[in-house]
């Protein structure tokens, strides 16, 4: 389980303050009008966010002031998800290591993880000659390589076509669970959270709120979010 | 965070190597002395011609820069390359050059005389800001050039399909970033001008503070006046720089795939105007310099083979240093730091130098190092200047995937941003190779005979009467500048966008 | 292997042999230290007599001999221009040279027992023949028609600057800035040094160029040019000459004297014409080189000593310096 327990983000001049436990194992989506602390909540559970009040803990355990990489997360941006002058199978091994020409045991795990993904094959191009979903899909391979037990998504998937999306939705949500993995997805369109959410976690002018069981949330939300989802 | 205790290091080095000096010189000269009248006049004409230096040169840069930014050509490259040669050369060479093409009895007057056209007088104020538009206009244009490089080629293309004006959604943003801090450069460098104020402004009226430090050194040996006028100077330079680093604020631009893509906005006549209007302009001066320098080649010693290995070891060891020094210095507090390195005199930092050294060694010994000191010194503010951008958008772009990613120091760098700068390292690399060979430095209180480098030697030859040899070595040094400045350059370039 | 023993075992006797030799640190001007100045010769011939090793440390010699002050490796220094000798033998560095000065053959008193005169040449406006026909006095010059282009140095910035300061002085007194108000019209520019001016003046960038009564030597011999004269003045010339003079804190007395006897020695002199282009200070007109024997002589030498020259500098740059900022 991750626990924000009554904690504080602060970016900027913006705070956030979350006071939520999210269940382990399940797919939690995180939604609100744009400029509510989305992406915040999100920061500041891996890392990239100070965090000035509260406690953060999973699984009992602290992870508050670690460094991003240490934290049990791996997540995918919402954009610069590859770095451009590496192949798919460079961007995908560094989750392994930080090693620019992987061994040849790191370069079969890649292989095996991209064909899972569906990018068998594609292993020795660069990200500009791979289509929108392609590059996502090589983003997806190495946060799921890094093996950690919570994964978090920024909207990753939100340039691609409906179809696209949501098939990427599809796989992410299966490859992860089928792993034993939490997912916690910032999304805007709520048709996201309702194709793969379990839960919803609300938020809404600086306030993260308890997460709600998503059909529950979508049908009859909360007052604070009757106008956002209409 | 380790990176930042690298950081906090390099810049105190380079404040250290400045500001130790400088206070030597003061020690040892007794404290301050208050500035004379004449003193305050220098000052004044000091700070006008770079300001107007440094507006003129950066303003005709934007057009000629976006011209090369959108245009393709045979080429172009190689132009690029050329149009940076001005600024690498040793004054008093460019000085000749520009009086060949603009001067009394130069190309143009000679070629307008017979029209009738009242002949163009390069003597004066103008004289002084025209050379060092020419100086300067390459470095500008280059910098303002890989801002707009830096613009990512997918918004281009949104603007193009959306019809919407490219220049104030696009361009505005990133000139509104990258003129300040082009301007406060070329600015600290106008204000320690000497040799062109004086012989191009034609006369007394044209006085800098780098010639009253000068004399105070080298005629009336009073070492306070000359430390004195020094820290203004320094003053100076370091407000100047800061004011700009603070107005360069602004979004910074996304990162695209590195892809090349056309424009579809813009005159192409307009733009070919542009270009050819400078690289004539840039070119004419320089084309005078190889045609008095070729027929000199027959009139060069065998010695000039020595003093050219010498020149081109102190511009590698200087390139090496440089780059080493900067990488942790691209930040916005680093590059303020590094401006002292070119707002200082030369001439008070080799003193200072000398005053700090001469008790444990003998100065000629260390001669070529302290050369290679004060070259990184004076090439550090570009050299941040070049990457800072580069490094500041690589960092805003993919820190977070690379903290994600337990990727820190120096395989963060390795991996992550040193790729992506090629471009901009090829260049900074190569333009500090070049003004180091350039460079007369601090050598004239450190050198030994038969230890000299390039420009000494071109020196020594115009004052024995030898002006044909000395644009003889005048062209070897301009052709091993820019072979040095080509071969970092376009290493830089090579798989990175044109 | 048994050459390269040889050969290791000569540069070990070699190097051990160096060791006993003397050392005589000489301080220089930069253009001492040019192969083509006077002293690559200069040390050849001093190397055989005393069978030292002459080192030369060039650069700016004033400056850094203040800068070191007694911790000067200094024995000799050689090359100051006498407008800037009060300043030197103020710093109580240097020490008399307890030579006798009769073989000196200047066209002015000298017994000047700390500061050796060498070389010696004065200022002079040099133009070229084939287009201007000379003035044969400074009012002529002044009273030229504008279009006279005529370049100088800066007299803060330049030794040769500070003596055409010093020299319309000498001949025009309080009337200086008048003087300089009429040739200011004439003047293209200033420049930094005497390079950057001559180079102007061949470049045809001006028709006249403040220089010295030597320059024409060196066209005439070294290139076989006689289009450049120098315009001798009836006023008379601004006499420069150039000076060494012994360490006080040498550690090698005995070399260093015998290097100051030997600047007056015939040998030395003979050198100075053609590497330095300029007079020797101690050599009788027959014996110098044909070009120097017929070049054009003032008649009238002006001179101002060092302490007259301290005290006049900073009244004569300041009559440049108004009257050319009108």
């Amino acid at each position: 389980m991750l626990w924000c327990d009554k904690a504080v983000f602060r970016q900027g001049g913006y705070t956030l303050l979350a006071d939520v436990q999210i269940e382990a194992g399940k797919v939690t989506a995180v939604i609100g009008p744009s400029g509510a602390g989305k992406s915040t909540l999100l920061g500041g559970i891996a890392g990239f966010v100070p965090q000035t009040g509260g406690r953060l803990l999973w699984d009992g355990v602290p992870i508050d002031g670690v460094a991003p990489d240490k934290r049990p997360v791996s997540m995918l941006f919402q954009d610069n998800n590859l770095f451009p002058h590496l192949s798919v199978v460079q961007n995908v091994a560094l989750a392994l290591g930080p090693k620019l020409r992987p061994s040849s045991e790191v370069r079969e795990q890649v292989e095996v993880m991209l064909g899972r993904v569906g990018l068998g094959g594609m292993a020795d191009r660069k990200p500009a000659a791979l289509s929108g979903g392609q590059q996502s899909r090589a983003a997806l391979a190495r946060a799921l390589l890094q093996d950690r037990p919570l994964m978090l998504m920024d909207e990753p998937f939100s340039a691609l076509g409906p179809g696209l999306k949501a098939e990427m939705l599809d796989l992410s949500v299966a490859l992860a669970l089928g792993a034993g993995r939490t997912v916690v997805m910032v999304t805007h369109d709520p048709s996201d959270a309702a194709r793969v959410a379990d839960a919803i976690v609300g938020v809404e002018a600086g306030t993260a709120w308890a997460p709600i069981d998503a059909p529950t949330f979508l049908s009859d939300p909360p007052d604070a979010f009757k106008d956002y989802l209409g | 965070m380790a990176q930042r205790v690298v950081a906090i290091i390099a810049a105190l080095i380079v404040a250290g190597l400045v500001i130790g000096p400088v206070t030597a010189v003061l020690w040892r000269g007794g404290g301050f002395t208050a500035l004379s009248a004449a003193d305050l006049a220098a000052l004044r004409f000091t700070v006008w011609q770079a300001f107007w230096s440094a507006s003129v040169s950066v303003v005709l840069a934007v057009p000629v820069a976006r011209a090369l930014a959108r245009r393709a050509f045979w080429g172009r490259g190689a132009l690029i390359s050329v149009m940076g040669a001005p600024f690498i050369l040793p004054v008093i060479v460019a000085i000749l050059g520009l009086l060949a093409v603009f001067g009394g009895n130069g190309f143009v007057n000679v070629v307008l005389d017979p029209l009738g056209v009242p002949k163009l007088d390069i003597y004066g104020a103008h004289g002084v800001i025209l050379a060092h538009v020419f100086f300067n206009l390459p470095l500008a244009v280059r910098m303002i050039l890989q801002g707009w490089l830096a613009i990512p080629a997918e918004r281009f293309r949104v603007a193009a399909t959306l019809g919407a004006p490219v220049f104030s959604v696009l361009e505005w943003p990133m000139l509104r970033r990258v003129m300040p801090s082009a301007f406060a450069v070329i600015f600290v460098i106008c204000l320690g001008s000497f040799a062109v104020a004086l012989t191009l402004g034609g006369g007394p009226r044209t006085t800098t503070v780098e010639l009253a430090i000068y004399q105070a050194f080298k005629f009336d040996f009073d070492l306070s006046k000359a430390a004195s006028l020094a820290v203004v100077q320094l003053a100076l330079g370091l407000s100047a720089g800061l004011v700009a680093l603070l107005l360069a604020r602004g979004d910074l631009l996304g990162a695209g795939f590195d892809r090349v893509v056309a424009r579809w906005d813009g005159s192409r006549v307009l733009d070919g105007l542009w270009i050819g209007l400078a690289a004539v302009f840039l070119l004419a001066p320089l084309a005078a310099i190889f045609l008095a320098g070729v027929v000199g080649l027959g009139e060069l010693p065998s010695s000039v083979w020595g003093a050219s290995a010498r020149s081109v070891g102190i511009a590698l060891g200087a390139v090496v240093l440089t780059m080493a020094l900067a990488l942790p210095l691209a930040t916005k507090a680093g590059e303020a730091a590094s401006l002292l390195g070119i707002s200082v005199s030369g001439l008070v930092l080799g003193t200072g130098i000398f005053l700090i050294v001469q008790p444990y060694v003998r100065p000629s010994e260390v001669a070529l190092p302290v050369t290679m000191l004060v070259n990184v010194l004076m090439a550090l503010p570009f050299v941040l200047r070049i990457l800072r951008p580069g490094v500041e958008s690589a960092r805003a772009d993919f820190g977070r995937l690379g903290q994600s990613l337990g990727l820190r120091g120096w395989t963060l760098w390795r991996i992550v941003y040193l790729p992506r700068l090629r471009r901009q390292m090829g260049f900074a690399a190569g333009l500090t190779g070049a003004l180091a060979m350039g460079d007369l430095g601090v050598i004239t209180l450190f050198s030994r005979p038969g230890q000299g480098t390039l420009p000494l030697l071109m020196y020594d030859l115009m004052g024995r009467y030898q002006m044909g040899a000395a644009y003889g070595a005048a062209l070897v040094l301009v052709a091993l500048s820019m072979g040095i400045f080509w071969a970092f350059d376009r290493g830089g370039r090579a798989n990175a966008v044109v | 292997m048994k050459q390269t023993l040889l050969t290791v075992a000569g540069l070990f006797c070699a190097s051990a042999v160096a060791a006993q030799v003397e050392v005589l640190t000489v301080y220089a001007p930069d253009y001492f230290g040019s192969e083509w100045g006077p002293g690559p010769s200069i040390e050849t011939a001093f190397e055989a007599q005393c069978g030292c090793d002459l080192q030369y440390q060039t650069g700016d010699l004033l400056p850094r001999l203040l800068l070191e002050g007694e911790r000067t490796e200094a024995d000799v220094a050689i090359g100051f221009n006498s407008d800037i000798t009060k300043r030197a033998r103020e710093s109580g560095l240097f020490a008399p040279h307890g030579l006798d000065l009769s073989p000196l053959t200047l066209p002015i008193e000298w017994d000047d027992d700390t500061f050796l005169p060498f070389n010696y040449g004065h200022t002079a406006f040099i133009y070229d023949n084939t287009k201007l026909d000379g003035f044969d006095s400074f009012e002529a010059l002044l009273n030229a028609p504008d279009d006279v282009r005529v370049v100088i140095q800066d007299p803060r910035s330049s030794i040769s600057g500070l003596a055409l300061v010093l020299w319309v002085n000498a001949v025009y007194g309080d009337e200086a800035e008048a003087a300089w108000a009429r040739l200011a019209p004439k003047i293209v520019t200033v420049t930094q040094g005497w390079s950057e001016s001559y180079g102007l003046f061949t470049d045809g960038e001006a028709d006249v160029v403040l220089s010295y009564t030597t320059s024409p030597a060196y066209h005439i011999i070294a290139e076989e040019d006689l289009t450049k004269s120098a315009a001798i003045f009836e006023e008379g010339h601004y006499f420069m000459v150039e000076l060494a003079a012994k360490l006080a804190g040498t550690d090698n007395p005995e070399l260093a004297d015998q290097f100051m006897a030997f600047i007056l020695t015939e040998e030395f002199q003979t050198m100075i014409p053609t590497t330095n282009w300029s007079f020797p200070a101690a050599l009788s007109e027959d014996k110098w080189p044909e070009g120097f024997q017929s070049l054009p002589m003032p008649e009238t030498v002006l001179f101002y000593d060092e302490n007259e020259a301290a005290a006049l500098r900073d009244e004569a740059i300041e009559a440049w310096r108004s009257a050319l900022s009108q």
